[in-house]
């Protein structure tokens, strides 16, 4: 038998930590990358990683709370184990990092610094500066540079993984790959794939996500029958400045380290913000959600934002949707120690500096919570088998998804800080399994035994180019067909969302996707040819695309990120405390109900042409039953109430029983 | 630094853009003009989408679209780096407005001229990558299980550190360096590309390292963990192609975006190459 290799695709803190990883249990990697790894879009990321860590510890926190808020915020749509098996680690991870060299902030008593962050009441958050992903992901690099001087390591930068290689069982054996610059196709060999491809953005035209997150690598393997999970999830960052080509991310941190949101209380006030008043500014994070303040989870954020510009007509511009974040009232020292890289990009972008002057944000496209469905082998105590082949892998056995283009840990509404742990933490966990996987396989991909398969995939991938490049093809222009997809997705699938809209949405994306078959390409040569790269990564948005648009249109319901106005729970509004009383059981009820409904993954599964059909799982909700959402709401007491006290009914009459209640059981007499 | 972004009243209705083009390594160059048309706000990378979109030049002949580089468009990825009326620096953070009030009559952009060029604006730096192999710009750490937290670190040594770890290898350094000369190498037709690519980093490997890989040896020198491994990278330092061809010219320093202090990261890997250079000698 040849040597067995695996083949890593996506080189940022997912993709690096497994390639690390791997190289460190003697696996030889090959690591393939669309960028020079360092340019990976984990670089964006801003404001810090999670873990519970000595001081929150010392306020009552514990690994499982760290697990309490993940999958609170996610509005209980994670399978828990996995989330449950991540918080376990995450103290574990920043140790790792921060021996790795990573220049975290640091107390003037030399320990790591922390701020807090949405969704949760601790100080959980470690971070360099406002730069923490790029700072993280260039310890990952530098620890693959190493291995691969040691010869451990390939690296194939400036490759598009096109699809993978399935043998006539359905196991995954490799890639085909395309080189950007010489528009070489081969096949890259492999006894397992793992994909690190991260999220989707582009579909939406402009977001806060880097030009390399087409989702294309996702769309191309579920061409080949791996499921998509959970596509109606996409997070929409409550802070980000709108720009022409790029919607740039204003961190959380900038929350975190107590900035505040807030509109003047007269519509459009035309003074500056200076000179307006506290009285006369209306915070309206801070007055709806006295316990959480500015830091409520995003997906709340969002909406309150889209609220009192939308519906409350509160923009701070009359022509344009924003809001001010403020972070005049620091110090420009301790701004510049802890948030300078984002205070930076304000300035730059802007014009304007933001230790002066409040920023104007909107909220922007911001991270896919779903992504390729993978699985996992549960403990009895709720964690993950360590070492498991099930572990990551998808349907299609031999090839695995980690990072941002998995489904597993984020549920309907992603915290922040917890995507840089998710990250390194799946790169880390998977390797030992992938490594079993391999085991247990008496052959390599590298044998000659399967040369025939991969030249023959070659060709297939080899004459879709060739046929792409001379077709005479219509007048449509890609670059046109992509900003026409992004408005449309744009406006029917992120904040606010309605099934007529919907409808209508898939109705256009269907034309797009019929349209995008009569581009001409305006670059037909063979040399670094980014028309026609950029053509096939466009052609490959719309089986994502339609997933998204199909599974937010099926789900009547509001969970997380996904809200649609005509599904929300009733209200409580009485003032009449038995009314209101009434009204908070019959919340409960509606909350009891729609949990039966759609506590439930969406499932895509694609045909050939890239059709999705959905079908429904399970959840796995066995450690915390879901409860009400509700962040401390003003208003809202009384839900609170009431729901405790059906879950003291319930656990009463629970123990009398051999087997628990399910998390769901009705509890209505 | 500041772009005075609010008054767009005196603006044309569309400026000019000239781009220098090369169909690939080796092919020769010529300028070709595109007319876009004004919008506030605009950077130099929505020109290139705008380019794109066009597909025709201001003579109103079909072209191909202009090949870039990008990916965050919010300058720190680092690939953007180019020629924006000749300086290096970021596409993405080149604004349309600022470059208009400076000059009226337009803006040129070319590839970087260190690195070999592979099309239009796209250029090669795998040099600065292997730069970065040769001075073992890594902690040497045992490996990946638990072991606990790193060091204990100063507020003033995170300081110190995180400056110059903010690095992206974008290039511009080496770009205004009069002392970094560009290795072209031809691929010979007999050649595959591994046995190319292995020429290459032979003559990577000769030639010299640039303030970025400098700055990241004194990076890794500092921290008390890559302090135990100092002396490899002061050898790389002292190796031909090493800190010596250095000429002072302090141009990294005035063109790095990120503001890093590479002429005092150059200055104290001087020291500490004399200090090692010292021991070695006693040491014999």
């Amino acid at each position: 038998m040849a040597e067995q290799r695996v083949l890593v695709v996506g080189g940022g803190l997912a993709g690096l930590a497994a390639a690390m990883k791997l190289a460190e249990l003697g696996i030889p990697v090959d690591l393939m990358s669309l960028t020079p790894v360092k340019r990976s879009h984990s670089v964006c990321a801003q404001g810090g990683i999670n873990s519970v860590n000595e001081l929150t510890r010392q306020q009552g926190d514990s690994e499982y709370l760290h697990f309490d808020d993940t999958v609170y915020g996610g509005d209980f749509l994670q399978h828990q184990p996995p989330v449950k098996e991540m918080a376990d680690w995450a103290p574990r991870i920043i140790d790792l990092m921060d021996r790795l060299g990573v220049p975290f902030n640091r107390t003037p008593e030399g320990f790591r610094d922390q701020r807090r962050f949405g969704g949760t009441l601790y100080k959980r958050t470690a971070f360099a500066g406002a730069t923490t992903g790029q700072q993280l992901l260039y310890a990952l690099d530098e620890q693959v540079r190493r291995w691969h001087a040691g010869g451990m390591i390939a690296i194939y930068e400036g490759w598009d993984f096109l699809s993978p290689v399935l043998d006539d069982d359905g196991r995954c054996r490799g890639a085909i790959a395309q080189n950007l610059v010489s528009m070489e196709i081969r096949s890259f060999p492999a006894d397992a794939v793992i994909l690190a491809t991260g999220g989707c953005g582009l579909i939406y035209g402009r977001s806060t996500m880097s030009m390399a997150c087409t989702g294309s690598a996702a769309s191309r393997c579920s061409k080949a029958g791996v499921k998509y999970a959970n596509g109606e999830f996409i997070q929409v960052h409550p802070t980000a400045i709108p720009g022409a080509d790029k919607l740039r991310l204003m961190s959380e941190s900038a929350r975190g380290e107590g900035g505040r949101v807030w509109v003047p209380r007269k519509p459009q006030d035309s003074r500056e913000p200076g000179e307006i008043s506290e009285g006369e500014r209306y915070y309206f994070l801070e007055e709806r959600y006295p316990k959480y303040g500015n830091l409520v989870p995003r997906d709340i954020a969002t909406r309150e934002i889209f609220n009192v510009c939308v519906n409350e007509g509160l923009s701070v511009e009359a022509d344009r949707q924003c809001v001010y974040l403020d972070l005049t009232h620091i110090s420009r020292e301790e701004l510049d120690r802890k948030l300078g890289g984002i205070l930076h990009i304000y300035e730059k972008f802007q014009g304007v500096d933001p230790r002066e002057e409040p920023m104007k944000i909107f909220p922007a496209v911001h991270y896919s919570m779903g992504g390729m469905w993978a699985d996992y082998e549960r403990t009895v105590e709720g964690g993950l088998v360590l070492g498991s082949p099930r572990n990551h892998q998808t349907n299609v056995p031999g090839l695995y998804a980690i990072g941002e283009c998995d489904y597993q840990y984020h549920g309907g509404n992603r915290l922040g800080a917890n995507s840089l742990l998710s990250c390194i933490f799946t790169g880390l966990f998977v390797a030992p399994s992938v490594q079993n996987m391999m085991g247990s396989l008496s052959s390599s991909a590298h044998d000659e035994k399967y040369d025939t398969l991969h030249r023959g995939q070659r060709a297939v991938r080899q004459l879709e180019h060739d046929n792409l490049l001379k077709r005479e093809g219509g007048r449509e222009n890609p670059y046109v067909i992509h900003q026409e997809l992004g408005d449309v997705m744009t406006k029917a699938a992120t904040v606010v969302r309605d099934n007529d809209q919907l409808k209508d949405a898939i109705e256009k994306v269907n034309e797009l996707g019929e349209r995008i078959e009569n581009c001409s390409l305006s670059d037909t040569g063979n040399w670094t040819n980014q028309n026609v790269m950029f053509t096939k990564a466009l052609r490959d948005m719309f089986p994502i695309a339609k997933a998204i648009l199909q599974g937010a249109l099926a789900r009547d319901e509001c969970r997380g990120a996904h809200y649609k106005p005509k599904f929300t729970m009733p209200g409580v509004e009485a003032d009449d405390p038995a009314e209101r009383r009434r009204q908070a059981e019959a919340w409960c009820d509606a909350f009891e109900e729609k949990n039966r409904k759609w506590l439930k993954t969406t499932i895509a599964s694609f045909d050939k042409e890239g059709e999705p059909t959905l079908s429904y799982e399970e959840v796995d909700t066995s450690i915390i039953p879901p409860r009400p959402r509700l962040y401390g709401l003003v208003g809202a007491e009384v839900i609170e109430e009431v729901w405790k006290g059906r879950q003291a009914n319930r656990n009463g009459s629970a123990n009398g029983q051999s087997e628990p209640a399910p998390a769901t059981a009705a509890a209505t007499s | 630094m500041i772009a005075p972004a609010h008054d767009h009243h005196d603006q044309p209705s569309s400026f000019e853009v000239r781009v220098l083009r090369q169909a690939g390594p080796g092919e020769p160059s010529h300028w070709e003009r595109h007319q876009i048309t004004y919008e506030p706000n605009l950077n130099v990378i929505s020109v290139l989408q705008k380019i794109a979109a066009q597909a025709t030049t201001a003579d109103g002949k079909d072209t191909t679209p202009v090949a870039w580089d990008c990916n965050c468009l919010e300058e720190v990825c680092g690939a953007c780096t180019m020629l924006v009326n000749g300086q290096t620096r970021q596409a993405c953070s080149a604004l349309v407005d600022k470059l208009l009030a400076d000059d009226p009559s337009g803006i040129e952009l070319a590839p970087m001229s260190k690195f070999p060029v592979l099309r239009d604006l796209v250029v090669d730096r795998a040099r600065m990558f292997r730069a970065l192999e040769r001075v073992h710009a890594w902690i040497e750490v045992d490996g990946y299980g638990d072991r606990g937290a790193g060091p204990r670190e100063s507020q003033e040594g995170q300081e110190f550190r995180y400056p110059l770890s903010e690095c992206m290898t974008c290039g511009c350094c080496v770009e205004a360096c009069p002392q970094y000369a560009k290795v072209e190498l031809t691929k010979h037709v007999d050649e595959t590309d591994e046995q190319f690519e292995k020429r290459q980093e032979q003559a990577y490997d000769e030639s010299f390292l640039g303030a970025a890989a400098i700055s990241q040896a004194m990076l890794f020198n500092e921290h008390p963990t890559g302090h135990m491994n100092a002396g490899e990278r002061l050898e790389a330092l002292m190796a031909p192609g090493g800190l010596q061809v250095c000429g002072n010219a302090q141009n990294c320093v005035s063109v790095c975006p990120k503001e890093i202090p590479l002429t005092t990261s150059i200055a104290k890997a001087g020291r500490q190459t004399t200090w090692h250079a010292f021991k070695r000698l006693f040491d014999r």
